[in-house]
This record gives C-alpha cells, structure tokens and sequence, in this order.
C-alpha cells in the first residue's frame, strides 16, 4: 500500500488553518498531487464538508474529554494507512490546536503552523512550541494590518524561529497559497513515522480532573496537582508559607 | 533596490495567451491597473509578489532588472518585492508613533533611526489634514492620519521597491502628493481601483479583462484636463461632506456651481 507524506498543521483555534489549506490543496491538485486530510477537533467540526467539496477525502477524529494533541498521536499509526488506502501522495493532519502548552510536530514529518496576525501580534511567543518547532510558518489576516506592522510582526517570527519558511497568505483570496504548496512539496519528505520522535512532550494530565473528578476543592485533588503562587499567605494554602 | 519588472504574459482564463505578451515596469512609474471584480486584477499582483515563473494559474513569469530571480530572493520570506497599502488596513498596536518607527526601523536592521523618524513625521504631516505628533496612540490615529503615516513609512522606512495600493479614499489625505512622494523615492507604484480619478493618477494603466492584461493605455492630455475635472467634483462631494457634518444644509444651487465650474 501507499505510504503518503505526512504533514501536520496546527494552529489557534479559528486562525483560519482550513481555508489556507483549501486554496493550497487547489493548487496541489493542479499538480496531480492527490492529498488526504484528517481533521482532528474536540467537540464538532464542519470542515470536513469543506474539504469534502474540493474533493479530497476527509476524515474526522473529535477528542471529546481527551486533549485533541493525545488523540492525534494515538490515532498517527491508522490515520497514515487510512490515507494510503485512499491513494494519497500527501497526508494533512490539521489538529485542534488549543492550550499551546506542545505542540504537535514530529521530528521527520513537515510542521506547519497557521498564524493569525491579528491576535497574536503582540507576542507571537505566546504560541509557543506550535510556532517555534514548525518548518513553515504561514501568517494569515495580515492584509488589514499595516505594512510597517506586518513586518515587525515578521521579524519578531523570525527571532523565535529562525529556522522557519514565512509565508504570508490570503485564506479569502487564496493569495500565497501557491508558494505554501510549493513549500509542502518540497520540504521534508518522511513517510514511515513509527519509531519517529514528537518535537515536544505532550503536557502532563495527571491530575484528578483527567479521571474525571467533579468536585471542587484541594481535599479531593490527587496526583500531579500544581497550585499558582501568592504571596505568602494571601491564597490561603500552607504550601507556600514554608520558608517563614 | 530593483529598477525594473518586467511581466512577461500567460494565459486568460479561458486558455488563450492574454493579449499583452511583455510589459516592463520601470522605478518611478506610477501603473494603475484597472477592470472589472473577478477581471484578474487580485492575480496580477499575486503573480507579481510571488514572482511567479510560469508556475501559477497564469502561467506568467516575472523578471527583475531582466532576470529571473534567483531561489533565495524569491523565496527568502525577508525578502517582500511588494509593499501593500489598502483602506481596510488599521495600525492594530497599542504604542507612541515614535515608539513604534523605532521598533519597525530596528527590524529593517537600522540602528540610528532618529533622523529618518523625523523624515516620516515629516512626510506624514505633508499628506495628512490632521497633524500627526510623535506620541500619539498608533490605534488611536484617524484613518487619514493612519494612511499618511502608513505611506510616509513605506516611502522611508519598508525597503520594498513595489509599492501596491489598493482603493485607497480620498477624505483626509492628498493622494497626489502620496503617489509623487513614492515615486521620488524611486519605488513602482501600482494603484488597483475602481475610481476614477484614482486610476488617472497612473502614468499608464493595465486593463484586465478575464483573467488576462488585455490593453495598456497612456495616459493622455485629454485625460490630464479630465482628472482635473474629477478633482473638481471630488473637491466639491468634500466640501458638501465638510457642510453636512458641521450641521449646515445643502442646497441645489451648490450642486448646479459644481457643473458651471466644471464645465468652463
């Protein structure tokens, strides 16, 4: 069976990760480049009928309680057979994206984070991992924010990953989706990702809330329970007081 | 900086090789570039920023100076051919106009930019009605303000040799003094618009016609008195805007002096 490329995008939530990919996967399927996309959301999605309507096969994976990066790993294996069933050259993972405590990426597969340079223009770094171990950074929405601020916000991209192809892109026109195809084509060409290694650990979600606790309160909290820091004596907890 | 770009011709949208087969831009040109939405206007310019190389749906190829560029400047992401203006652009930072000069002329890698921040100021005022002072809020700018101090960075600060300005109004800015400002500067100006009077500031325009660059016109003499003309109405629609907001009325008499004006 085939064993088609895979690529991950990530990306804040409603940054606009689908209509960017839409416009690129166009121009790919101009190529003669069949690609497949798996759409890995929370709790719904509707993208799948986006993708649907260019004629790509989709397929749709909703984490539900589990932290959508989890599943997207546990379910990498089946998703890559999936794909090359449906005899694709390419494999789109576009996750859920939403803490930014990790990040997706794997080291031998492309990663490609969606940036929105409205809400993030202040501190791209507030992205975290997503932004700083992707190969392509893709800014989107930068066409109603001013030249001089677009490239302020470019070089402050380029700091925290200097390594990254920058792109910046029109989900609504399409504008620059060609250069981004070309990027996906290009760069990085990993298809047996089974023993390969995640760019950043998945976060620690060992508390008594992932088993499903319900109740409010330090006296019902078990496992790895981390409390913020006030000053001594202001939270109330003794935790922090010891030193006195 | 580049001197030149030259727009060898691809092909409309139904196949056919669009009717203009080369066109060479030089620094300093003003190009507005005109046609009806869904025309290929948005694409020219896509075609043009990515330099493309007979790889996009036009099938066009850009050179620069009379080369293909090489792999790094077309695709070094520090490397911008184009610079966009438009009138849905807002400065979206919280920080001093001079705050943030300082901050842009850093990222273009230059150290002391005091004297060049004097220089935007400068410009900015020259384009504006409002003045523009070195502490004001960027988000707290008006839109007029806004777009002088936009155009006054690109003509000194953004390193870009095209310049693309996509409908940009003129109620609070000298459009005409912006367009001169940047091609002193030696930068291509490429102006995409549905106004008239917009469209006849380009030294020469390119008509889009399905997807293809189907006639370049000069502008002529003719043309120059007409523009003149449009700046007559225009002149007057801002004056009735001007009565109507400080609350006076307008009457038809007004109106009926615009065309005697106009027409003598």
């Amino acid at each position: 069976m085939r064993k088609p490329k895979v690529i991950i995008v990530a990306g804040p939530p409603a940054c606009g990760k689908t209509s960017v990919m839409i416009h690129s996967i166009k121009c790919l399927q101009r190529l003669g480049i069949k690609t497949a996309v798996s759409k890995i959301d929370c709790l719904a999605t509707e993208d799948d009928q986006r993708y649907a309507g260019i004629d790509v096969p989709v397929i749709v994976g909703l984490s539900g309680d589990i932290c959508p990066d989890h599943y997207f790993v546990v379910n990498l294996e089946e998703m890559i057979t999936w794909a090359g069933g449906e005899d694709a050259d390419l494999l789109i993972v576009e996750t859920a994206g939403l803490c930014h405590r990790c990040a997706p990426g794997i080291d031998k597969a492309l990663s490609v984070c969606v940036i929105d340079s409205h809400s993030s223009i202040k501190i791209p770094e507030k992205v975290g991992p997503v932004l700083t171990t992707a190969d392509i950074v893709i800014i989107v929405k930068g066409d109603s924010i001013s030249q001089a601020e677009r490239e302020v916000f470019r070089s402050r991209i380029r700091r925290i990953n200097p390594n990254a192809d920058i792109v910046e892109a029109n989900g609504i026109t399409g504008a620059g989706s060609e250069h981004v195809a070309k990027l996906l084509l290009d760069r990085k060409d990993a298809t047996d990702l089974i023993g390969a290694r995640l760019r950043h650990p998945m976060p620690t979600a060992v508390c008594s809330y992932c088993m499903g606790e319900m109740r409010v309160g330090t006296k019902f909290q078990q496992g790895a329970v981390y409390k913020m820091d006030f000053p001594c004596g202001k939270g109330g907890g003794e935790r922090l007081c010891q030193k006195q | 900086m580049s001197k030149t770009i030259t727009i060898l011709g691809g092909k409309d949208k139904t196949g056919r090789p669009e009717p203009i087969d080369s066109l060479q831009i030089e620094s300093g040109q003003i190009y507005s570039i005109v046609g009806f939405t869904g025309s290929g206007k948005s694409q020219l310019i896509s075609d043009i920023e990515q330099m493309a190389q007979r790889d996009t749906i036009t099938e066009r190829k850009i050179l620069i100076n009379g080369q293909s560029p090489d792999y790094s400047t077309r695709y070094d992401p520090d490397v911008k051919i184009v610079a966009h203006l438009s009138q849905n652009m807002n400065f979206t930072l919280e920080m001093g106009v001079k705050d943030f000069l300082h901050l842009h002329g850093e990222c273009r890698g230059i150290k002391k930019s005091d004297s060049l921040i004097g220089e935007v100021m400068e410009y900015a005022n020259t384009l504006a009605g409002e003045p523009v002072r070195e502490d004001d809020i960027l988000t707290s700018l008006s839109g007029g303000q806004s777009r002088a101090l936009m155009i006054a960075d690109i003509a000194t600060i953004s390193n870009s040799p095209i310049i693309l300005i996509d409908e940009v109004e003129n109620a609070g800015i000298d459009r005409r003094k912006a367009m001169d400002l940047l091609a002193g500067k030696g930068k291509i100006v490429l102006l995409v618009t549905h106004d008239p009077l917009l469209a006849l500031m380009g030294d020469r325009r390119i008509v889009m016609q399905n997807g293809g660059m189907n006639q370049i016109l000069t502008l002529t003499d003719e043309e120059r008195k007409a523009e003149y003309l449009l700046e007559g109405f225009t002149e007057k629609i801002l004056t009735a805007q001007n009565r109507i907001r400080c609350g006076e009325s307008l009457s038809v008499e007004d109106l009926i002096y615009i065309q005697e004006e106009s027409l003598c």
